[in-house]
């Protein structure tokens, strides 16, 4: 996906196998993603985030959303879903499969399109790459 | 510290009004709440309301007369009626006025809402790829749950199937109509496991309640139905909220685990002692999970109180009495007022086909919003 732009600047390192990046709070050690920018970013250090995780929570989005929605089209219901990377932060995220879904699978981090940029969602952790 | 009464109670019907404003479905409550008061519009000495879709509470003055009083307009997303509630609480409670006015209105667009990031300190690109959806969180928030305490679908659709049948019984709800479970369970699905009839709508409606405190009330003649609490509270460590890009791996209990427990500590009395709840309901799922959050049943418990149909209105704790949420329809600034005015109806006696039996003494109400807003209210007579 290196041809895609990213859909933001700041969200996923730019390798042959990304990573999120989050960040870390300095005096609590606490992980958000993604990385709070302005002021709020100076309490956080930026912290790689585990590719590989455990499906927390799923739904399948199944109508079209208002904006600020910039989806491809026509739209097709896609999955979303919460991911728990272990011991460091649990984030939603879109999931390239909509059905098939269990709480406590494990799951991958993928690089994506989305229309003419690229974006993360999670894979299945046994869908060939 | 006085006690504060609820005096006056006024509804304008929820669902869909062409060709009437917002704001003059809330000046349509109004008169409604002072003239069941019998008081006029000059008594009021202050005013709390909020309205998302249809401008500043405050403009009701125009309509009513320019008495000059303060008005406070809130902005507390779903919650915004409970905080203006118990904003007025205080106001009362706290001796500086002995007479005023809750009010909330709203007249949405048709579909789902969509908010903006920046509304939510959030950036673009959440909103972009399509994750800052409301009924998203609701289903997640959902899906874990059923997973985690065995909660069934059936048992999702049981619960939007009680609420069309109580709005059938309701004149200030929307939908008027049962709808059998099969159509509910067999509906499109909105968003996985919920169906198109396990979701409320945005909609139409006001709601007006009138507060004094008890010497006032006394003054007035006007048997009362006691405020025991009103209170808000805004979201702990680890809770799980709407428009969240991320969540803690430390998971913590949700606001209405804390405003629920700060509403019955005030109020001195406990879930056990309640006769009739409103509960936030803006999808079944809701309204099984806020039946634990505030108290009334340990986690998974759901499963058997809808088979035994304990929150039926014949049952042992009648939940949304006139339909909540889900026959109701959701005008953000006067939902959870409406609640608080079923309770009322209710402790009076005057709920008619859907009057819960047994003359209920204690009623309780929770309004959830977003991002992680709870409030609570405790009613007794």
């Amino acid at each position: 996906m290196g041809t895609l732009s990213p859909i933001a600047p700041g969200l996923w390192t730019d390798e042959v196998e990304p990573q999120l990046i989050g960040g870390a709070h300095k005096d609590s050690g606490r992980i958000v993603f993604p990385m709070p920018d302005g002021d709020a970013a100076n309490a956080y250090d930026a912290v790689l985030l585990a590719r590989e995780g455990t499906l927390w929570s799923w739904t399948v989005q199944g109508f079209e959303p208002k904006a600020p929605y910039t989806g491809p089209k026509p739209f097709a219901p896609y999955g979303v879903g919460y991911v728990e990377l272990p011991g460091q932060v649990i984030v939603e995220t879109r999931l390239t499969v909509t059905s098939s879904l269990k709480i406590g699978m494990p799951m991958r981090l993928v690089i994506e399109p989305f229309g003419d940029r690229a974006t993360f969602a999670f894979a299945p952790a046994g869908d060939p790459a | 510290m006085t006690d504060v009464c609820i005096i006056g109670a006024g509804i304008h019907p929820f669902g869909r009004t062409e060709g009437r404003s917002g704001r003059d479905q809330g000046v349509f409550a109004v008169r409604q709440a002072l003239a069941d008061a019998g008081i006029e519009w000059p008594d009021i000495q202050f005013a709390y309301g909020g309205s998302s879709s249809s401008g500043a509470a405050d403009i009701i003055v125009n309509d009513l007369g320019l008495t000059g009083i303060p008005i406070v307009n809130v902005s507390n997303g779903c919650a915004t009626g409970g905080s203006s509630l118990a904003s007025a609480y205080s106001a009362i409670a706290s001796g500086e006025f002995d007479i005023g006015l809750a009010v909330g209105f709203d007249k949405h667009d048709r579909g789902a809402f969509n908010a903006s990031p920046a509304d939510y300190g959030l950036p673009e690109w959440y909103g972009e790829t399509g994750m800052m959806l409301t009924t998203q969180f609701f289903a997640l928030k959902l899906q874990r749950y059923m997973a985690l305490n065995g909660i069934s679908r059936r048992t999702l659709g049981l619960v939007a199937e009680k609420a069309f049948e109580n709005g059938a019984r309701c004149e200030h709800a929307w939908r008027r109509s049962p709808v059998d479970l099969d159509t509910i369970l067999n509906a499109p699905m909105v968003n996985d496991p919920l169906t198109k009839y396990m979701f409320c709508s945005p909609a139409e409606g006001g709601v007006a309640l009138i507060l004094a405190s008890e010497k006032k009330a006394r003054e007035l003649g006007i048997m009362p139905v006691r405020l025991k609490a009103a209170v808000m509270r805004t979201r702990p460590p680890g809770s799980f909220e709407v428009f969240a890009p991320s969540l803690d791996v430390q998971r913590g209990p949700s606001p209405t685990v804390v405003a629920s427990k700060a509403a019955f500590e005030k109020a001195g009395i406990g879930p056990e002692d309640v006769d009739v709840a409103q509960l936030q309901d803006t999808e079944s799922g809701a309204e099984i999970m806020h039946m634990s959050e505030n108290g009334f049943c340990a986690d998974g418990d759901q499963e058997q109180w809808f088979a035994e149909r304990r929150t039926h209105i014949t049952g042992a704790l009648p939940v949304n009495t006139d339909g909540g949420c889900l026959a109701c329809g959701e005008p953000i600034g006067a939902s959870g007022l409406r609640q608080v005015y079923e309770n009322v109806v209710q402790l009076r006696g005057r709920g008619g086909a859907r009057q819960v039996p047994g003359s209920p003494k204690v009623a309780y109400t929770h309004v959830y919003g977003a991002p992680g807003v709870s409030a609570c209210t405790v009613l007794t007579v």
